[in-house]
């Protein structure tokens, strides 16, 4: 595969800046009792929605789980129509009804995250679908963690991509917990990928938590599909610095374990340090980001804090496309 | 012109127009083509679905719009639903209604709900045909009438046809309409023949239709029941007594006007549903007449309906299960 080119360096460092930035803010603003639901935070793993959707287009589609603003806005759903839905907002992105666990941008092609463990994964199939029918030349990506592999719906829709060969790639955000649950008290394979064997499915597996490690082998999965070769089961191995849920007691993992992934696996660290050491980026240019990063987020706080709230009719609105 | 055709080849016939007319349109679920298209042991055409509403779709349209699918409902109708949600028009056969049971998320967490999450920006045009119902001796797990719990579910449709003419014109309206339908297939009217019109035409979803006229009580049924409904009102005749009988056709919508319509000209009201009473379409077509028509009320509202149990296999046991024309009958003798 090509070398990154300069600008998509800093594009991708921008997004995992964006969604490190966009999830400490979402834990104040929590803390702060201006957030309200159930808020489920993708810092640490940055490097796969980012090192994957580096790869995709607007014919490409992506659907997501509860941890799903890391994908939206690797997929380039704009972040102040998030921050909005977040808040409820007639502003926001989904006009306020879906919030966290259902956010979506369909002119994105971002399918939405979902409150199901596992549901997603046979929408994308079923996008997947669309793009070998209609031959739109587009690939459909389905993010989820290690719990859905334990799913019905998980083990259906693989078998199902991989007798129609369908132009998918099934990512596992191994971050090592299904809620306080140990992957390995509920799982007997080690490594999830070998699922796909089951499946006669080409399998491999990344560090989650190396961007340019993701971006290799999601870029080699999805060259495949697109060449009609059929889907991929690519399991990235992560972590997950904030818990299952923001105001989880983390009362299933030492703090030393949480405090290795955060001080020693950072993937904006690494992408960092390689980048400087390659000479390929300077660590201004970086810090220059992180401020306008920063900024970004601010007017999108501002924004939605002051947008107003959904009409009472909304409350009806949309149930049927025609009732 | 109109010919006679058993409902199961009326809902062929839309299949064939509904393919035809638009390309997006494709067709999934367990044994749809049923192992047709196996050239090199000569076998184009097989099963085309287990009563074989789906045969010749694989000849005609091809193994790339007619997939049979394994066994795997939650998975093909989850794959239904993100297909739908990204630019085609699956029809997905739920083989029984029955299997909603493994099945249930794509159509209760998603397809229903997705649009409405996503602030109405999603479509979500898909068709999910099931068969339903009792009478063919098929037992507790082959035999249920659940189109209350797709009913109850904000965001899905539900239809059911009780004649061969009302199944294609309301399949061809499920699989054009742009929200997910659950189109409900009597298995003991498939072969039961009727007058169907030739050509492409539709049945609107949501509206009712009387299907005998009377004065002095009103009769309300779907699907197998309308049989039952004008065997009672034929019965009724012999007295003197003239039973109206509404076919609701569409669960959801559900033509409320046209209820209250006929229980304003009759004063009296007997709903008949083959499923279980409770939580279902005969007490939420009670609660209605109670909440918007008590003043046109002469008498209370009775429900038929199969007893709360699962249905039996024992021929005796089904035939007492299922609303009977006799039970119909002495129900408005009470009332009158």
């Amino acid at each position: 595969m090509r070398p990154l080119a300069t600008d998509e360096l800093l594009d991708a460092y921008r997004k995992m800046r964006t969604i490190r930035a966009f999830e400490e803010r979402l834990q104040e603003l929590v803390m702060a009792g201006a957030l309200s639901g159930f808020l489920h935070l993708y810092t640490g793993e940055e490097a796969v929605a980012v090192g994957v959707c580096q790869h995709l287009g607007p014919r490409d589609m992506v659907a997501s789980t509860h941890r799903g603003h890391g994908h939206c806005i690797a997929k380039g759903v704009d972040v102040g129509g998030m921050m909005a839905e977040l808040f409820g907002r007639r502003t926001g992105i989904c006009k306020g009804k879906g919030g966290s666990m259902h956010i979506a941008d369909l002119d994105r092609g971002m399918l939405g995250a979902n409150g199901i463990v596992g549901a997603g994964i046979p929408l994308a199939v079923g996008a997947a679908l669309t793009a070998q029918i209609r031959r739109t030349g587009g690939v459909a990506v389905a993010f989820f963690g290690d719990g859905a592999t334990n799913q019905g719906q998980f083990h259906e829709a693989l078998n199902l991509a991989a007798i129609w060969a369908l132009p998918c790639l099934f990512v596992i955000e191994n971050n090592l917990y299904g809620e306080a649950t140990p992957v390995e008290f509920v799982t007997p394979v080690r490594d999830l990928a070998a699922r796909a064997a089951a499946y006669g499915m080409r399998s491999d597996i990344a560090d989650g938590m190396d961007f340019f490690d993701v971006h290799a082998r999601a870029g080699e999965a999805i060259a495949q599909a697109r060449a009609g070769k059929g889907p991929t089961l690519l399991e990235c191995k992560t972590y997950r610095y904030s818990g299952h849920y923001v105001g989880d007691p983390l009362t299933y993992r030492t703090p030393a374990e949480a405090e290795f992934w955060r001080t020693q696996r950072d993937p904006l660290r690494r992408f960092e340090e390689r980048v400087v050491a390659d000479g390929l980026v300077d660590a201004a240019t970086l810090r220059r980001i992180d401020r306008e990063v920063a900024t970004l987020l601010e007017q999108a706080v501002a924004a939605a804090a002051s947008a107003p709230h959904p009409d009472p009719e909304d409350l009806v609105r949309d149930v049927y496309v025609r009732g | 012109m109109a010919r006679e055709l058993p409902m199961v080849a009326a809902i062929n016939e839309a299949l064939h127009i509904a393919m035809a007319a638009d390309p997006t349109v494709i067709v999934l679920g367990e044994d749809v083509a049923g192992g047709g298209g196996r050239r090199e042991q000569g076998i184009e055409e097989a099963w085309g679905g287990i009563m074989g509403a789906t045969r010749g779709l694989l000849k005609r349209f091809g193994p790339e719009r007619v997939r049979d699918t394994p066994i795997s409902e939650m998975g093909f109708l989850g794959a239904a639903v993100g297909a739908a949600l990204t630019g085609l028009r699956p029809v997905a056969e739920l083989m029984f209604i029955d299997f909603l049971g493994v099945a249930l998320d794509p159509l209760l967490n998603q397809a229903a709900k997705l649009r409405y999450m996503f602030g109405g920006k999603a479509r979500v045009p898909l068709t999910v045909r099931t068969s339903t119902g009792a009478g063919l001796r098929s037992a507790a797990q082959h035999s249920q009438s659940l189109y209350g719990i797709t009913t109850s579910i904000p965001g899905l449709k539900t239809v059911i046809p009780s004649n061969p003419a009302d199944a294609k014109g309301l399949l061809l309206a499920a699989i054009r309409d742009d929200d997910p339908v659950v189109f409900c297939e009597p298995k003991s009217l498939l072969f039961v023949s009727g007058d169907v019109p030739e050509g492409d035409y539709e049945v609107p979803l949501g509206q009712a239709q009387i299907v005998r006229e009377g004065h002095d009580v009103s009769l309300v049924a779907f699907g197998r029941t309308v049989r039952t409904a004008l065997d009672a009102a034929e019965l009724l005749a012999r007295d003197g007594i003239r039973a109206e009988v509404l076919d609701l056709r569409s669960l959801q919508p559900l033509d409320e006007a046209a209820i209250l319509a006929t229980l304003a000209r009759t004063g009296r009201l007997v709903v008949i549903d083959e499923a279980t009473p409770r939580c279902g379409i005969a007490s939420d077509v009670a609660a209605l007449c109670v909440d918007r028509g008590f003043d046109l009320l002469n008498a209370p509202v009775r429900r038929i309906t199969a007893p709360h149990a699962p249905v039996p296999f024992s021929a005796v046991l089904e035939d007492a299960y299922l609303p009977s024309a006799e039970r119909v009958v002495a129900a408005v003798r009470e009332m009158l």
